[in-house]
């Protein structure tokens, strides 16, 4: 047992835990987080992604004591207040998901993409987006959400460079 | 001997679906009815049955208790709060939003007064389950019934309180209006506190699909925001104070007995241990203890030796169950003289189709959370059949089922996977040892070896054709995969369409569209080689044979938008497939590239025209038949549960290949819009033309021919 202190969504959170155990145990058991989910336990699914230092990563194959002092942003920590992120908004106008379960971590994981690249071509969109299994098959329209969040985030930063 | 069937499809669960009525129903009272809704309007529907037992025009039930006939209901609340209740579930298919529609639409409230409970056995009436495409035909039409004499009460309602005909009466926006005095009632002030029933034979005139304003618009999920901001509470996180997390021990092979258990360890790690016959499971203060405390007990088991997948075809004709088949339900299906009729054929031709068995892997793995209080069992679990696994709860404790109540958060798919309650009893079982509310929730490995898989089976067809091209003769006999689907919509005057049940080497249940993607990969495969055989283009064939219309135009739409009959370059390939299924129309057409080096086959472009009666959501019906699609692709190129003496060899996602990004066509899709014909389901029909499609533009790519799924696990062998 060791006390972890973590910064999750910009808040700090001290956990009194196995330093073994994964990321996302944490996040759902302790910290009762539930946006990030389970869905194979070996990093392939990609439903439990969560940016760490704004990188994707698969909590469930991550141990909490190597993202201890790290910057973690979770599917709850996106929106700011009831404004929804860009991916969000876009996810929901694309219609870009039939049960839900695999969308944190879908949305998670374009949000590391728009941060590196924010003018995907389609197929960096499959490439990076290939580790997450949307079992639903709501592939098309993810792509197309992502494609959507894109294209608002350079119009209002376009916007904000021209009001400069 | 030849017998004959009625063509319609009868709306019963099928072979493999794990469906059952509930013996009795039981009088609900109506004081404890409205404990729970507060003063305002409640309008419950029957069933015609209990309508026609009781005294004429009962419009207005009397006495104490509500009919035990009931289908659906819905309460009009003092703040014009519409809640409406449904035993179906949510699994992804988005009929939380779809019957929302069907209600606002006749009650002409807006949709966002709805709200929806669904699958609580305690609050919502009796549905055998959520599966067969079967909510649209039945909840949506049974809910729009009860929505539309909900407004007829209203309109009543108001016209006795200003004391005027009731036809001259406009209901909209919630509101009752009088246009000629031009006043305005709320719904919800017309129950002035009190609280009302009306019990009605729901056989009131419907809104006609033309004039629908609502239902027929590509509404957004109700909760879309629940989802992307992850708010909502699937069954796996569902939590109670002091609970516990469980874990069960699984057998070393299927059907293993317990030889020797040592639990010591797991008890001083200070797990609570349950041992009940072969049933071994801990719960403890958190999962990671949980798991360690469950590898901490030492166990053996006996098994006797098992079948192999390797000789999953030989063992699947050997071990079938001749004349064995009590259900007698349409399995066996014979009309003219085959025998006759292939000798006389012009041409005949005989093959063998096989498909696999393929895991669901419903991305939220089986989840139960369950309670006791006293003698009282409550279980939150994600199940397709809340009232199911209630009564397996209520054997599974020797407890009457009105002891359980069992609710069905919105849950992380199913695809046919979730029919039983396995997690449910774990949990409680858990539970009632440490006397804490326990949460079970499977791994993805438990998820692969010990939930059920879609049934492999083996179809043998032979068939006779005249040299125009007219079908004579058509044998099909189908061995395991099940019997949806089965019967061909073709033309054909000798038939002899045999299901032969089979002692099956695994555990196997409902799927997705179940045999009915065997049988018209089989079924459409074979019209593409008898097509072939005659040097006839494959649609002219089909066509030439087929008479029903709503088949054709969604063969011909595709077709139209596909392009058939182009040239193709090397490499490429064109094929379809299509039938009828769950009373939808599926045609479905593939474009393919062979890498003639590499033999890897990739899936270009898929078009699907699909008609389902009138339309509901449109938006929502392309994103089913895309994802149909996709996970039909699945199926078709290289999914495969590969097993031998008792084991998965394959269970996890590393292992086991689903679709992903990259593997997805260009989809698109055609939707026939008939508002005159009722709507039907279609989460299912859509997927049954995938993996002929595909194989028969694999051959017209290659001129190889591939008759097992999933086609090509391993890509295509290059000769």
């Amino acid at each position: 047992m060791a006390t972890i202190h973590l910064a999750i969504n910009g808040k700090p959170y001290s956990v009194d835990t196995d330093p073994q155990t994964s990321l996302l145990t944490v996040l759902r058991e302790h910290l009762d987080l539930t946006g990030s989910k389970y869905g194979c336990g070996e990093g392939q699914c990609g439903a439990c992604t969560v940016l760490i230092d704004g990188k994707a990563q698969r909590s469930c194959v991550t141990r909490v004591s190597a993202v201890s002092g790290k910057q973690i942003t979770t599917i709850e920590g996106l929106a700011s207040g009831d404004h929804l992120h860009p991916v969000q908004e876009a996810f929901l106008e694309a219609g870009a998901m039939q049960c839900g379960y695999c969308t944190s971590g879908m949305i998670m994981s374009a949000v590391a993409l728009l941060q590196k690249n924010p003018a995907p071509k389609e197929s960096e969109i499959i490439d990076f987006m290939d580790g997450n299994v949307c079992r639903c098959g709501t592939y098309p329209r993810i792509v197309s959400a992502i494609q959507r969040a894109a294209k608002t985030a350079r119009a209002s930063g376009a916007a904000r460079g021209a009001s400069r | 001997m030849s017998v004959k069937i009625n063509i319609e499809v009868p709306l019963e669960p099928e072979r493999y679906e794990f469906g059952a009525a509930a013996p009795y129903r039981f009088d609900l009272g109506r004081r404890d009815f409205f404990k729970f809704l507060g003063a305002g309007v409640l309008v419950v529907s029957v069933l015609k049955s209990a309508v026609a037992a009781q005294e004429s025009g009962a419009r207005q039930w009397r006495g104490d208790s509500l009919p035990k006939e009931i289908n659906a209901w819905l309460h009009i609340g003092e703040g014009g709060k519409v809640t409406v209740y449904t035993g179906k579930v949510e699994v992804g298919q988005n009929i939380r939003t779809s019957l929302s529609q069907a209600v606002a639409e006749e009650l002409h409230v807006p949709i966002a007064n709805i709200e929806m409970v669904m699958g609580d056995t305690q609050l919502t009436p009796f549905d055998m389950g959520t599966f067969g495409s079967r909510t649209t035909p039945t909840m949506n039409l049974q809910l729009r019934k009860v929505a539309s004499a909900a407004r007829d009460v209203l309109i009543g309602l108001a016209a006795v309180q200003w004391k005027t005909d009731p036809q001259q009466l406009i209901a909209a926006e919630g509101k009752i209006t009088d246009p000629r005095s031009n006043r305005s009632v709320e719904y919800a002030a017309l129950t002035k506190g009190q609280q009302l029933t009306a019990t009605l034979p729901a056989e009131d005139p419907l809104i006609p699909a033309t004039n629908w304003k609502v239902a027929g618009q590509s509404t957004p999920k109700v909760d879309g925001r629940d989802f992307v901001t992850g708010r909502h509470r699937y069954p796996s996180d569902q939590k109670l104070p002091d609970m516990l997390y469980g874990k069960v021990l699984r057998p070393s092979a299927f059907d293993a007995t317990l030889a020797s258990l040592d639990t010591q360890k797991a008890e001083q790690m200070g797990a609570t241990v349950v041992h009940d016959g072969n049933f071994v499971g801990v719960a403890a203060e958190n999962s990671p203890l949980a798991t360690a405390a469950l590898a901490a007990i030492h166990a053996q088991w006996k098994s006797e030796p098992q079948s192999s997948s390797k000789e999953l075809f030989d063992y699947l004709r050997k071990n079938a169950v001749e004349g064995n088949d009590p259900s007698g339900d349409g399995d066996r299906y014979d009309v003219g003289a085959v025998d006759q009729a292939l000798a006389a054929a012009d041409h005949r031709l005989q093959q063998t189709y096989t498909v696999s068995y393929i895991a669901h892997v419903p991305l939220e793995p089986r989840a139960a959370l369950a309670k006791w209080d006293g003698d009282q069992l409550t279980v939150w679990t994600g199940t397709q059949r809340p009232f199911g696994v209630r009564g397996q709860l209520a054997e599974a404790f020797h407890i009457p089922e009105d002891r359980v109540r069992v609710l069905m958060p919105d849950t992380g798919s199913a695809y046919g996977g979730k029919h039983t309650g396995e997690t449910a009893i774990e949990a409680a079982r858990l539970a009632r040892a440490a006397k804490r509310p326990v949460k079970v929730v499977w791994t993805r490995e438990e998820e692969f070896s010990w939930a059920y898989f879609r049934p492999a089976g083996v179809v043998d067809v032979r068939s006779g054709v005249r040299a125009d091209g007219i079908i004579t003769a058509w044998e099909f006999h189908n061995y395991n995969s099940g019997s949806a689907g089965i019967r061909t919509y073709y033309e054909i005057p000798n038939q002899r369409i045999v299901f032969h049940a089979v002692r099956s080497p695994l555990r196997q249940g409902s799927y997705r569209a179940l045999a009915a993607t065997a049988n018209h990969f089989a079924r459409e495969s074979h019209m593409d080689e008898m097509a072939h055989a005659l040097k006839i283009d494959p649609l002219e064939f089909r066509l030439k044979n087929l008479k029903n219309d709503r088949l054709r135009a969604v063969f011909e739409a595709a077709a139209k938008q596909f392009g058939w009959g182009k040239s193709k370059s090397f490499g490429q390939g064109f094929g379809m497939g299509g039938g009828y299924e769950k009373l939808g129309n599926i045609a479905t057409f593939a474009e393919v590239n062979v890498d003639r080096k590499s033999g890897e086959v990739k899936v270009v472009r898929v078009v699907s025209a699909f008609e389902c009666g009138a339309i509901v959501n449109p938006d929502d019906l392309s994103n089913q038949i895309e994802g149909s699609n996709v996970q039909g692709l699945g199926g078709a190129l290289f999914e495969a549960i590969e097993f031998d003496n008792g084991r998965i060899l394959n269970g996890r996602l590393s292992q086991y290949r689903v679709p992903r990004f990259s593997d997805v066509p260009a989809l698109e899709t055609v939707l026939l819009d008939r508002k005159d014909i009722p709507s039907v389901g279609a989460g299912e029909c859509p997927m049954i033309g995938v993996a002929p499609a595909i194989a028969n533009a694999i051959f017209d790519a290659t001129g190889q021919r591939l008759r097992a799924l999933p086609l090509v696990p391993n890509g295509l062998k290059m000769s």
